[in-house]
C-alpha cells in the first residue's frame, strides 16, 4: 500500500476540501466539512480499495491520515 | 377461542437462524403453529429448530437468492397458512462508493427474494385460503431514511410496494399481505461492531422510548398479523419504532 495512493483515496471522500490540502499530517477530524458521512465513506473506501474492514470503534482513536494509514497497514501485514 | 392463537396453522419463516427471524419462529411455535424455518447457516438454523415449542417443525437450509434452490424448496413445502419473509441484509455503505454488485446483493436479498418466493408459492398453489403473508420491511425507506443506507431504503420500500400489490391481487382468495416496519432492533448485527458503540448509544437516545426494540417485540406483531385476529387487515404497514418517526 502506497501512502500517496492512500492520501489520494482519502481526499476523494471530501467535496469542499481541496485534494492538495491532504497529506499524512492532516488532522482530518478538524476539517470544516468533517462529518459522520465522511467517516463512513472513509471506512467504506478502506474496505473497497484495501479489503480491510475496520470497525468504527477501531478508527476512532486515529486523528491524522498517517495514524489511519498505519492502522490499515497493520491489518494488511 | 383465542383469536391470537396459531394452533393448526403451518407457517414458513425465512431468515430464521438469527435475530428477528429466530424470535418470530419461537413466538409462532409458542402460539401453537407448525413451523418451517429456512436460513443459510445450518448450525444456527438447527439452534432455532431446537428452541421451537411443540412438534412437527422442519428446517430447510437454502439460499433464497438462488432461483433453483428457491424453486426446489417451494416444491417440497406443504400447504401454508402463513409466510414471514424476514431474511434481510443491512450493510452501511455510502452511495458514492456503492458498486453495481452491492446494489444487486442488497436488492436480491431484501426485495427480490421475497418477491420470487411469493410468486413461486402462488404458482405452485402452496397457499391455503385465508393465508397471511407478512413482510419484514423497515422504517428506513418507508417512514424515514439514514445516511449510508440508500440501497437498503430502496429495497425496503420496494418490498412495501410489492406487499400492497399482493394484498390487492390476493384479496379475492381471502389471502392477506402486510408489512411490519421496525425501527432499530437489538440483534447480533449490532453487536458485530459495524456501527460504533458510542454512535449506537447516542442513537438509542433518539428514540422517545429511549431504547432500541427487542426481536420478540417484532415477533409479537408477526404473530398478530398471522393470526385470525387480523382477518380484516390487509395492505397495511405496522409501525414498531418506539416513537422514532414521530419526531
Amino acid at each position: 500500500m502506497e501512502a500517496t495512493d492512500f492520501i489520494k483515496n482519502f481526499a476523494a471522500q471530501f467535496d469542499d476540501t481541496d485534494a492538495s490540502e491532504f497529506n499524512l499530517e492532516t488532522r482530518f477530524r478538524e476539517l470544516d466539512e468533517w462529518s459522520s458521512l465522511n467517516a463512513l465513506a472513509i471506512l467504506n473506501m478502506i474496505g473497497k480499495k484495501y479489503a480491510v474492514f475496520l470497525k468504527p470503534d477501531e478508527m476512532k482513536p486515529t486523528n491524522t491520515v498517517q495514524e489511519l494509514f498505519d492502522l490499515v497497514q497493520s491489518k494488511l501485514s | 377461542m383465542n383469536p391470537f392463537s396459531l394452533v393448526g396453522k403451518t407457517i414458513l419463516v425465512t431468515g430464521a437462524s438469527s435475530g428477528i427471524g429466530k424470535a418470530i419462529a419461537v413466538s409462532c411455535s409458542q402460539q401453537g403453529a407448525t413451523l418451517i424455518i429456512t436460513g443459510r447457516n445450518e448450525a444456527r438454523l438447527l439452534e432455532t429448530l431446537l428452541m421451537l415449542e411443540g412438534e412437527g417443525h422442519e428446517m430447510i437450509c437454502a439460499d433464497l437468492t438462488k432461483m433453483d434452490e428457491l424453486e426446489k424448496m417451494v416444491e417440497g413445502l406443504p400447504k401454508l397458512d402463513g409466510i414471514v419473509c424476514n431474511a434481510g441484509l443491512a450493510n452501511p455503505l455510502v452511495l458514492q462508493l456503492t458498486e453495481a454488485e452491492d446494489v444487486d446483493k442488497i436488492m436480491q436479498i431484501n426485495a427480490l427474494a421475497p418477491i420470487h418466493l411469493t410468486r413461486i408459492v402462488l404458482q405452485q398453489k402452496k397457499l391455503n385460503k385465508g393465508a397471511s403473508l407478512v413482510y419484514i420491511s423497515s422504517i428506513n425507506g418507508n417512514n424515514c431514511a439514514y445516511i449510508g443506507s440508500t440501497i437498503y431504503a430502496a429495497s425496503k420500500s420496494a418490498l412495501t410496494g410489492f406487499m400492497k400489490g399482493v394484498a390487492l391481487e390476493l384479496a379475492p382468495r381471502g389471502i392477506r399481505a402486510n408489512c411490519i416496519n421496525p425501527g432499530m432492533i437489538e440483534t447480533d448485527l449490532l453487536k458485530s461492531g459495524s456501527i460504533g458503540q458510542d454512535e449506537l448509544e447516542k442513537d438509542r437516545l433518539k428514540y422517545p422510548l429511549k431504547r432500541y426494540g427487542k426481536p420478540e417485540e417484532v415477533a409479537y406483531a408477526a404473530v398478530y398479523l398471522l393470526s385470525d385476529a387480523t382477518q380484516w387487515i390487509t395492505g397495511s404497514s405496522l409501525l414498531i419504532d418506539g416513537g422514532y418517526t414521530l419526531q
